[in-house]
């Protein structure tokens, strides 16, 4: 895969053999004065970008879009980097336009396939199979075992604890930005770097002494990158106060990236009120029952997003900076993100020792169906503060070897 | 020749240039092609008044100066026609404003916005472009030309005109990251480690 990063010490962000990590962009060593005068940790940021050619992918170029899709692979993404090398084997068989409708089962209760539809003539198929692995994302996951009724599952396949949509989680998040008159009047030079940030804040304090459990990890951006759909919006807000004419594009020119902004992603706790479940009443465009969700953060989250809001306009000031923003109240819910805005949702499908209160076991593997895993997002038993990509691929992994292993044992 | 086909006589002609047409033929069609882009724009969204009205008030907001050309020059007004249409949320507020505009000159001198001089026009953006000056009874008129500035500045900065303007340096192929040059980091009084 490739990840760029420096090694810490830092117990819940361990180390890795890690590509060299960029330079910091020059605000984003503002970033780490700032955070070194508040304690906070500020290091070498760690994404999955090449900055040394890697597996006859080349190295980054620098472009700074790899949000628009990186057309080297130097960017990390599976569709791009993990299927090709896996149809190179010609043991890949890929369908694409399928839609899943349903896991089936055989007579002793093994799955025995997947119906699915053909998206591009409605058409149904089913494919057998002597495993089957699901990994359509927490959700879509929940809403295939939950579709998936028969009369030895009937409410949805390996459901047997009740828990399939349940214990659904999304990254808290929240944002502030900061006007910098010191980064007023700006030197013109090529600030791309990476499509990401440099550096970042892992989760650096002591729970005991605060007023929520676990953490969260900072994201910082600013300066004078790509003007883009949505450049220097809220122009009045800066000390020219709004205006038109040649004042006004003087302006846009004099404090073209004078701002920093700092994003927090931080830990759910699971809770029995945010979950999904099939909707009673609406069906997709090919038949398919539908999710309807449910969501409800507790203090753990506001309190957490709160200390966030804190934080960043503490850096902001710091830095000499002002934020345009007034600190969100509490009815505002402290400025979180809603359930489903920071598109890290886990869980639907808990792994736990006990079948009666968890989907999986610690290799993936349904505990009512032997021969039926989970390889997504949804066996997250929490949210911790990482990105979870990353940990959904060492899962993964593991549940790969394992059913490798199995297999090879003639136990599957 | 439609403004869409015309774009696409264009493409082709410089796809097809080099392997199927004649020198003479690909000329012809790209001389063709370019007559077509000068027929006016029509718009998809804006009635006639409203673009009109569009292609004068965006040059008020940003018009063309020693650096750089307007908004006008940059293709403004058919960034927004296109933004109203794929970002539909925003249609009240646009319509909306633009006659806000309007019953506020007619209010003011009995005539449009359009109809109206320079002074008159000026004389009315100086009451709504500064938000912490502005009287409370416009404060309509207020949010819909921060919302009408933000619309022109998205549209002209992400242009060639407007990155040229702002000497953006960016996108572009780099061997590698080796960090902002001494003088951007002098300026904001910072360094490297090692």
């Amino acid at each position: 895969m490739g990840v760029f990063g420096s090694k810490e010490n830092i117990p819940n962000a361990p180390d890795s053999l890690f590509l060299p990590a960029p330079k910091p962009r020059c605000y984003e060593l503002l970033v780490q004065q700032a955070a070194r005068r508040l304690n906070v940790t500020c290091v070498p940021a760690r994404l999955s970008i090449l900055t040394r050619p890697l597996n006859e992918r080349p190295a980054c170029h620098y472009c700074g879009q790899c949000n628009r899709g990186c057309k080297t692979n130097s960017n990390f993404s599976a569709t791009n980097v993990l299927i090709a090398p896996a149809l190179k084997t010609g043991r890949l068989n890929l369908i694409t336009h399928a839609m899943a409708r349903e896991v089936t089962l055989d007579r002793t209760g093994r799955a025995s396939g997947v119906t699915y539809i053909d998206t591009t003539d409605g058409s149904e198929h089913h494919v057998a199979a002597r495993v089957i692995v699901v990994a359509a994302s927490a959700c879509e996951t929940s809403r295939l075992l939950l579709n998936s009724k028969s009369s030895l599952f009937p409410n949805g396949l390996a459901n047997g604890s009740g828990t399939v949509g349940k214990y659904l989680t999304d990254t808290t998040g929240t944002d502030v930005a900061g006007f910098l008159p010191k980064m007023i009047d700006p030197v013109p030079h090529n600030h791309d770097g990476v499509g990401g940030m440099h550096v970042y804040m892992p989760w650096w304090l002591d729970n005991k002494k605060l007023d929520f459990p676990r953490g969260y990890h900072i994201e910082g951006w600013g300066g004078t990158g790509m003007p883009e759909f949505g450049f220097m919006g809220g122009i009045q807000n800066y000390p020219g106060g709004g205006g038109y004419g040649k004042q006004l594009k003087a302006d846009y020119r004099r404090y073209y990236g004078a701002y920093v902004g700092f994003s927090g992603r931080g830990e759910m706790i699971p809770n029995e009120n945010s979950y999904c479940e099939i909707d009673p009443k609406l069906v997709d465009r090919w038949g398919i029952p539908v999710l309807r969700f449910h969501w409800k953060f507790t203090d753990h989250e506001y309190l957490q997003v709160k200390h966030m809001q804190e934080t960043f306009r503490a850096l902001i000031a710091e830095m000499g900076g002002v934020s345009h923003s007034q600190m969100p109240s509490r009815e505002d819910g402290y400025g979180i993100a809603a359930g489903g805005v920071i598109i890290h949702e886990l869980g639907g499908a808990r792994m736990g020792s006990d079948p009666k209160s968890s989907v999986v076991n610690a290799n993936c593997q349904t505990h009512e169906v032997k021969n039926l895993f989970v390889a997504d997002g949804a066996p997250f038993t929490s949210q911790a503060d990482k990105n979870p990509t990353w940990t959904i691929m060492a899962l993964s992994w593991r549940t790969s070897e394992y059913i490798a292993n199995q297999m090879k044992a003639r136990a599957l | 020749m439609k403004r869409r086909e015309a774009v696409g006589a264009i493409a082709a002609a410089a796809l097809t240039a080099a392997f199927k047409w004649t020198p003479a033929e690909a000329a012809k069609a790209a001389g063709l092609a370019r007559e077509a882009l000068k027929a006016p724009y029509a718009p998809a969204f804006f009635t006639p008044h409203e673009w009109d009205t569009v292609r004068v008030l965006a040059d008020l907001v940003i018009p063309k100066d020693e650096r750089s050309g307007s908004a006008t020059d940059a293709g403004v007004p058919e960034f927004m026609d296109f933004m109203m249409n794929d970002r539909p949320d925003g249609q009240v507020e646009m319509r909306g404003g633009l006659s806000w505009l309007d019953a506020q000159c007619r209010e003011r001198s009995g005539k449009t916005f359009l109809d109206s001089t320079d002074a008159e026009r000026t004389g009315l953006l100086d009451d709504i472009a500064w938000p912490k000056k502005a009287k409370p009874e416009l404060s309509q008129g207020v949010a819909f030309f921060n919302f009408f500035r933000d619309l022109t500045a998205s549209g002209f900065y992400s242009s060639k005109i407007g990155i040229a303007d702002l000497d953006y340096r960016g996108n572009e192929f780099v061997r590698e990251w080796t960090g902002c040059p001494p003088d951007a980091l002098q300026k904001l009084g910072v360094h490297y480690e090692d």
